[in-house]
Order: structure tokens, then C-alpha cells, then sequence
């Protein structure tokens, strides 16, 4: 369909979802890394991989308004998945990623039949119940995951046959980067459709749906399955970019950390896990010399000025802050 | 080591009682506020530091500590309802939620910085030490006491939420906060005298978790999970509920841990989830 | 008599000892406007509840025509034509009114299923929205989020979510509640402005727009009918002029 032959209500529509130039600015600027830092490319890649995790977490939450507790859940599914595969012997980068995706995915769509029978805070205790148990199962069964030393023997093969996982992580920033934006173009897809705008309904008034003859759970359902499968492409990707697998990609401490980013950046913006996770990752990279129980001193004294001061995130301070210079100019 | 079926009932009876402590006051104010406050085990722990410095730092005998662990749990929790809690009434969940967590990675750390990351022993007084023989059983004369103890207050709870003013405010407040507000009563003072006297059992049961389960900087973590299983499985707002609850999660998480014990938590994790599915608002639920 | 386009059958509804609704048999005939009247506390809303599949009734059937839907979840029986409206503004609050509307015929369409094409591109589904909107007067707003509307027009948008999901019968829930009274006539014009095909019934304390707009009048006292008739019949009625003189009124 040409632009042209669009009423007026649609070009307003459009228009909210048109690619902005600041967009193209922020994706030109993840490459400035190969450039720029190349000692970092390690950190990049992790931040591009947690920045992948908030994604998906803002799918549920920022969109749907899902609030969990228990999305590591998905994600250490995926990281498992993947690392095993390649322990056992098939160490092909790519088609172990889809299977770290098909088996979040299969976890997630299992799951979403509970998560879309409760809300509040059943769904928080839900959420958190699940996670919990998934990581005592790790923990429980030793044989297959390693237990609490991890999982060892992770040994990958080049990507595409030519590229070697490297110390540097040239490679692996590469390879996660261009996986992130393969599921950001899909997730920004995803929340323009009428389908993303039934998840904005929900998220905004989960009563009034079924009144309008809204199906909420089964689009929730349909939310929590695409969410779990990029979860679980995250953690997929850390397995094989850091070739281990630790307990501590199922725990609450990584559900948390999650939250805390999305929420950090601004959830429900498509960009708030992705600066969420630049600010926190290198925060944290900045200040691993100290004690963590600091890090979590400020983690948490941040969380609350977040909650009280900066409830749309570090993206809604700075819209608003854009709006008020526009207005006084 | 032999223990009976009675015994593991016995030991599991008392930490279900220590659970229980901990976690009643957050079934009364959620179910009269609807406030996730993830923060709740934050007070036990503070409780328990209390305990910890007045007997091993001044010397205080432990019973005399006991107190001072209630109050001091009490009046914080004060405050912070006064300055942050406050504040988010009638908010979401999620902004509930973050909040929460945040004073309990604030309350870890700060523990971590003034007590460092090991495991506090306390000193108990000898005649709480040791165990008895009672019908040809040798238990524990601390379990004992615990569970005395937790008796006593569950029976004056009980008492005072039927029998007094107050109480019936907290039933009316628990059982529709709105009709509550039409008839007069100031459901924001109850709230807050409420959250701070469960704040304070919680403190009081923090001091007197450290001899069962012992006590580091991150028991504001690990037990959070435990009390909310309480919560969730005895229903919002209901003492009885949660008496029941947590004795069932102590008995079958003490029997876990001797019987299976490969299986870890898992169990317990399993149970919760299993229980929440078949009846969301928990066992004793209403709404 | 038209056909019933929706009925109840032997409807009862308690909570505790507390009885809401006892044995309600209601007849709404196809395209007429009826109002549903009693006091505070009659159980006008509950009984709307009920219908709508919000609560689920103790005892008895809901009939829509022909077709039994009293086990069917709120949103098929949306999807069947019986749609309410709310007393208390229950919208979407930072959706435009564009887009709240969209949705709801995204959703009656089959659209809101699909994930990988654009929203505008769904041109069917955006000019019907907007052609709702500027039915109802609510053209000029409906690029702004929904909390920012003025109060009126917030319930001309309760109203336009309810008539994009194409309903046969519609159950307002005190439409004009909370709106001056000079406006309220206007928005109950709209209302009775509706297309024939749709039955509307309506809860409303202002008897002048009652009397004004319904063919009939349903009475509700205590959970139960207490009589029904046309407006002549009830203002006649020595038993509602009871109700609503005597000391039942309370609350």
C-alpha cells in the first residue's frame, strides 16, 4: 500500500510508528565498539545479551503488563539447552541457538496456561513459585547441568564455519548484536500490529477487555510464548559466547537483576531494557572492584528512587524532559 | 543419627511455628492493604542483628534481647511506612513490588557491611540448651520453648482480634477496606499500627530463627520465599490460615530434607506451585 | 411483541446471606429501549454483571435470542452481540480514542490475532473505527490518549467501544452518571439515535430522561423485579411510588 492512498487516520497512525532518525542514530552507535573499544567487546556482547533479555521481559511486562518474577526461568532453559547440545557434540552455533529458542519456547508456551489465569499478586508468587522450582530442579539433578559448578566442556564451533569465538569476543559481539537486532525489528513489528495494540489493552485496562470481546488469555498466551522464546535465545547466546553455563542463569538474583533494568531504562519504550542494560552493564563493569553486596547497596537505593522519582524509566524522564524544553522554547 | 517420625514431626512443628512468626504479619497487612511488601523479611533480619549485638556485643541475656528485637523492627518499619510505603498505596503492583525489593538489596547490603557475610551465633542461656526426655522422647528444650512461645502469641492474636476494638477495626479493615472507610474507621492508622506490630513478630521471630536456621546478611532473601509460601498458601488476611500453613511448609520441608534429601527444595517449590494453581487465594482464601 | 432479542430465566444471585438478585425473569424485545430503575443497592449493576458473564448466577438461564449462553465467558458472549457499558469509566487510558476504538473492531474482525502486519495497514478496521467516532461528535479528540478527554466525552467513548464490537443488545450501566444534567439529554439522544437493530437497556436515576427515553420501565427492589410496564404504567404504579417516596430508600 502507498503512502498516498492512506486516510487521515491512518497517516496518524503512521506516523507514531515511523522509524526515527534517533533510532538509526542509537543502532549506527552499538558499532562503535569495533572501533572505538575493542578491549570491551567482551562487555559488549553481554550487554547486548542482557539487552536482549529485558526485550523480552518488556514484552510481557511493558506491554502486556505481566509482572514476573521468574523470567530467568526461560532464559536459563535457553542457556542450558544450547550449552548442552554443544557439550554432547554438536557445537554448530546457529542451530543450537534454535534449539535453545525451540526449547523456551516449549517451556514458555507450557507454562503460559498458568501464567494467564492469574493476575496481581498470585501471578507475582506464580512467577516466582515457577523459577524457583526450575532452579532447584537444575540444582537437583547434578548429572545433567554440572549442579552448582556449572556446566563444563562447552566447546563451540566457528560460526558459519569461518568465524572463531575469540578471546576478544569480536565474534561473539557480532554475533550477538546482529541477533538482537534481528529480534528487535521483530518485536517493534510485533507492538505495531493490532495484536501488540490487544497487548497495550490489557496492559492499560485488563478488565475492559473481555468487554470489548477480547480473548485476553489467549493473546497472553501468545505474548508469553514469544517472550520465553527470546529469553531463551538470550540465554542461549550467553552459553555459547562465554562456553559455560552456571546455576546462576535460573536464580532470582538474575529475575531480579532483569527487572531492575527494564524498569532502570523504561519499561514498555521497545528502548528501555536496550539503555537499561548499556547503563547497568557498564555501571557494573565500572564498579566490579567492590564488595557486590555494595553494588546491590546501590542497586537497590537506585530502585527506589526509580519507583518514587522516575516511574517511566530513565527514557520517560528524558521524553519528559524533551517535552518541557519544547514547551518553554 | 535415628530420628523418629516423631521427632522430624516435632522439629518440623517448630520451624513451621518460627515461620509462622514471620510471616502472619504479612498476611494481615496484605490482605488489609494489598501492598506486596517484598521488604518483609527485611524486619526479621533486623530483629535478629538486634538479638545478636545486644548478646554477644553487650552482653544482654538473650530472653531481655527478645523484646528489643520486637520494637526495634517495629519502629523502623514505622518510619519506612511513614516515608516510602506510603507513597504507593493504590499504586501498581510492579511499583509495590520494585520498591520492596529495593529496601531488601538496601537491607542485605547494609547488613553485609556492619556484620560481614558469615553465619551469626548467638548465645543461648543453659537452661534453653540441651533436651528433654518426654514420654520417651529426647526433644529439644529451645524447640520447646519456641513453640511455647509462638502458642502463646497465636492465642493472644486470636484473642485481641475478636475480642477487642482494635481487632474488630483490623477484621473490618481485612474484610472490605472500603465499607471499613464508610463506617468511620481510619483504615490508614490501622494499616500503620498493624504493619508495625506484624513488622515486630517478624523481628521477634528473626531473633528467634537464629538458633534453628541460623542468620547471615541474606536471610532477608532466603526466608522472603518461605513466608510467601505461607502466605500464599494460608490466604491473605487469615491467622488461622497462616498457622496452618506454616506448619504444614515446616513438617513437609523438615520431612523433605530427611527423607529425600537429593531433592533439595524442589519439593517445597513444587507444593507451593501445585497449591497456588488449585486454589489461588490459599487454602483458607475467601475472596 | 418483537421477538426477545435477550431474557433470563429464573436468574439468582447471593453472596453469603446476602441476596442480590432472586428469580429474575426479564424479557427485552428486539430494537426497544428499556429502562432498568430502583434504588441504590436494588441490584441493577449485579443483575448487568450477571448477563454480561462478569458474575456467574447461582441458579437460572440467559437467553440470547434463541441461544442459551449462560455458560459462555464474557468476551464470547460479547462476540454474540450482548455488550455493556460501565458506570464508572473503564477505558484504556493512554490509548488514543483511535485506538481504543480500532481495537475493539480489530478484535471483532479477527485482526488482533496477527502479529507481523502493521496496524495502519488494516485500513478496513481504522476507517470504521473512525467513522464510530465521528458519529458520536468525538472526531476532533480522538488523536489524543484517552485520559486527557474531557469527562463527557469519555463516556461518548464507553459508548463507541461498546457499538464497534456491533452489538444486538446493549446494557448501559448509567451512561450519563457523573455528566450535567443539560448534557445528559444530549448523550441519551445519541442512545436513542441508535440503530433499531440493537436492543438497549439502560440503568438511570434521572427520571426525566428515564420517562423520556424508555418504551418500558423495569422496576428493581431488593434483588427482585418488582414490576415492569410502560412509563404511563409505572409513574401510576402505587407500589414504585413506595419504593422510591417510602422509607426503603436508603444508601
Amino acid at each position: 500500500m502507498t503512502p498516498f492512498t492512506l486516510s487521515e487516520p491512518q497517516r496518524h497512525l503512521e506516523a507514531q510508528i515511523r522509524w526515527q532518525p534517533v533510532e538509526l542514530a542509537f543502532w549506527l552507535a552499538t558499532l562503535l565498539p569495533f572501533v572505538f573499544a575493542p578491549n570491551y567487546l567482551v562487555l559488549a556482547s553481554q550487554i547486548a545479551i542482557t539487552a536482549l533479555f529485558a526485550l523480552s521481559l518488556d514484552l510481557i511486562l511493558g506491554y502486556a503488563g505481566i509482572v514476573s518474577l521468574g523470567h530467568a526461568a526461560y532464559f536459563g532453559f535457553g542457556s542450558y539447552t544450547a550449552g548442552l547440545i554443544a557439550k554432547w557434540g554438536w557445537g554448530e552455533p546457529l542451530t543450537g541457538l534454535a534449539a535453545a529458542a525451540v526449547a523456551a519456547g516449549v517451556l514458555g508456551y507450557a507454562t503460559s496456561f498458568i501464567i494467564a489465569r492469574f493476575r496481581h499478586l498470585a501471578l507475582i508468587m506464580i512467577t516466582l513459585g515457577l523459577g524457583l522450582l526450575l532452579a532447584e530442579a537444575a540444582n537437583s539433578a547434578g548429572w545433567l547441568t554440572g549442579g552448582a559448578d556449572g556446566l563444563q566442556g562447552v566447546r563451540m564451533w566457528k560460526l558459519f564455519g569461518a568465524f572463531q569465538f575469540d578471546l576478544y569476543g569480536t565474534t561473539a559481539y557480532t554475533y550477538s548484536l546482529t541477533i538482537l537486532f534481528l529480534a528487535f525489528l521483530l518485536a517493534r513489528r510485533l507492538i505495531n500490529s493490532p495484536f501488540g495494540l490487544a497487548l497495550r489493552g490489557i496492559r492499560e485496562n485488563a478488565v475492559r477487555m473481555p468487554a470489548i470481546g477480547a480473548p485476553s488469555p489467549a493473546h497472553i498466551r501468545k505474548i508469553y510464548t514469544i517472550a520465553a522464546v527470546m529469553a531463551g535465545v538470550a540465554g542461549g547466546l550467553l552459553a555459547q559466547t562465554t562456553e559455560t553455563v552456571s546455576l546462576e542463569t535460573l536464580g532470582f538474583a538474575r529475575s531480579a537483576d532483569v527487572l531492575v533494568i527494564l524498569i532502570l531504562g523504561g519499561a514498555g519504550r521497545l528502548y528501555g531494557g536496550l539503555v537499561g542494560a548499556i547503563i547497568y552493564m557498564v555501571a557494573r563493569d565500572q564498579f566490579s572492584g567492590i564488595n557486590p553486596q555494595y553494588w546491590y547497596f546501590w542497586i537497590g537505593t537506585l530502585l527506589i528512587a526509580v519507583v518514587l522519582f522516575l516511574p517511566n524509566g530513565v527514557l520517560g524522564g528524558l521524553t519528559r524532559l524533551m517535552r518541557l524544553v519544547r514547551s518553554a522554547a | 543419627m535415628i530420628a523418629s517420625a516423631f521427632g522430624v514431626l516435632f522439629d518440623g512443628f517448630a520451624y513451621g511455628m518460627l515461620l509462622f512468626l514471620l510471616s502472619v504479619g504479612l498476611s494481615v497487612t496484605l490482605g488489609m492493604m494489598n501492598f506486596v511488601n517484598l521488604a518483609h523479611c527485611s524486619f526479621a533480619m533486623l530483629g535478629g542483628f538486634v538479638t545478636v549485638t545486644l548478646t554477644n556485643d553487650l552482653g544482654w541475656p538473650f530472653l531481655a534481647s527478645l523484646p528489643l528485637a520486637f520494637l526495634s523492627a517495629a519502629l523502623v518499619s514505622i518510619a519506612l511506612e511513614r516515608v516510602l510505603y506510603r507513597r504507593l498505596y493504590g499504586a501498581s503492583d510492579l511499583a509495590q513490588c520494585l520498591l520492596t525489593i529495593g529496601i531488601v538489596f538496601v537491607s542485605v547490603a547494609v547488613a553485609a557491611y556492619i556484620y560481614g557475610t558469615i553465619q551469626q551465633p548467638v548465645n543461648l542461656p543453659s537452661y534453653l540448651r540441651g533436651s528433654v526426655a518426654i514420654m520417651g522422647q529426647s526433644l529439644g528444650v529451645y524447640r520447646l520453648f519456641l513453640i511455647g512461645v509462638s502458642i502463646v502469641i497465636t492465642a493472644v492474636l486470636v484473642a485481641a482480634l475478636e475480642f477487642t476494638r482494635f481487632g474488630a477495626q483490623v477484621r473490618a479493615a481485612v474484610d472490605n477496606q472500603r465499607m471499613a472507610r464508610g463506617l468511620g474507621i481510619d483504615v490508614d492508622r490501622v494499616f500503620a499500627v498493624t504493619f508495625a506490630l506484624g513488622s515486630g513478630l517478624a523481628g521477634l521471630g528473626g531473633a528467634l530463627a537464629i538458633e534453628i536456621v541460623g542468620l547471615d546478611h541474606a536471610f532477608a532473601f532466603t526466608y522472603l520465599i518461605y513466608v510467601l509460601i505461607v502466605v500464599a498458601v494460608g490466604g491473605l488476611g487469615s491467622i488461622a490460615g497462616s498457622f496452618v500453613a506454616a506448619s504444614l511448609l515446616g513438617i513437609s520441608d523438615m520431612a523433605g530434607k530427611y527423607y529425600f534429601p537429593e531433592l533439595g527444595a524442589f519439593l517445597i517449590y513444587f507444593v507451593m506451585v501445585a497449591l497456588l494453581m488449585w486454589r489461588p487465594l490459599g487454602l483458607f482464601g475467601r475472596r | 411483541m418483537n421477538a426477545l432479542a435477550l431474557a433470563t430465566r429464573g436468574l439468582d444471585k447471593s453472596f453469603g446471606s446476602l441476596v442480590v438478585a432472586k428469580d429474575i425473569e426479564l424479557k427485552l424485545p428486539q430494537g426497544e429501549r428499556y429502562a432498568l430503575i430502583g434504588p441504590n443497592g436494588a441490584g441493577k449493576t449485579t443483575l448487568i454483571n450477571l448477563m454480561t458473564g462478569m458474575l456467574k448466577p447461582d441458579r437460572g438461564h440467559i437467553f440470547l435470542g434463541e441461544k442459551d449462553i449462560t455458560a459462555l465467558k464474557p468476551e464470547e458472549r460479547v462476540k454474540c452481540g450482548l455488550v455493556r457499558t460501565f458506570q464508572i469509566n473503564t477505558l484504556f487510558p493512554h490509548l488514543s480514542a483511535l485506538e481504543a476504538v480500532t481495537l475493539t473492531v480489530c478484535e471483532r474482525r479477527g485482526y488482533a490475532r496477527s502479529w507481523w502486519r502493521k496496524l495502519p495497514a488494516y485500513g478496513d478496521a481504522v476507517e470504521e473505527a473512525h467513522a464510530i467516532l465521528v458519529s458520536l461528535r468525538l472526531a476532533a479528540s480522538c488523536y489524543r490518549p484517552t485520559r486527557e478527554l474531557a469527562y463527557g466525552q469519555q463516556r461518548l467513548l464507553e459508548i463507541a467501544l461498546a457499538l464497534a464490537t456491533k452489538p444486538k443488545v446493549l446494557l448501559l450501566d448509567e451512561p450519563a452518571a457523573g455528566v450535567p444534567q443539560g448534557e445528559s439529554a444530549e448523550l441519551f439522544s445519541v442512545i436513542s439515535d441508535l440503530s433499531r437493530d440493537i436492543a438497549v437497556l439502560f440503568i438511570e436515576h434521572d427520571m426525566n430522561v428515564v420517562f423520556r427515553f424508555a418504551h418500558r420501565i423495569i422496576v428493581m427492589v431488593g434483588g427482585r423485579i418488582l414490576v415492569e410496564g410502560t412509563p404511563r404504567e409505572i409513574a401510576a404504579d402505587v407500589r414504585v411510588r413506595d419504593v422510591y417516596l417510602g422509607g426503603t430508600r436508603h444508601g
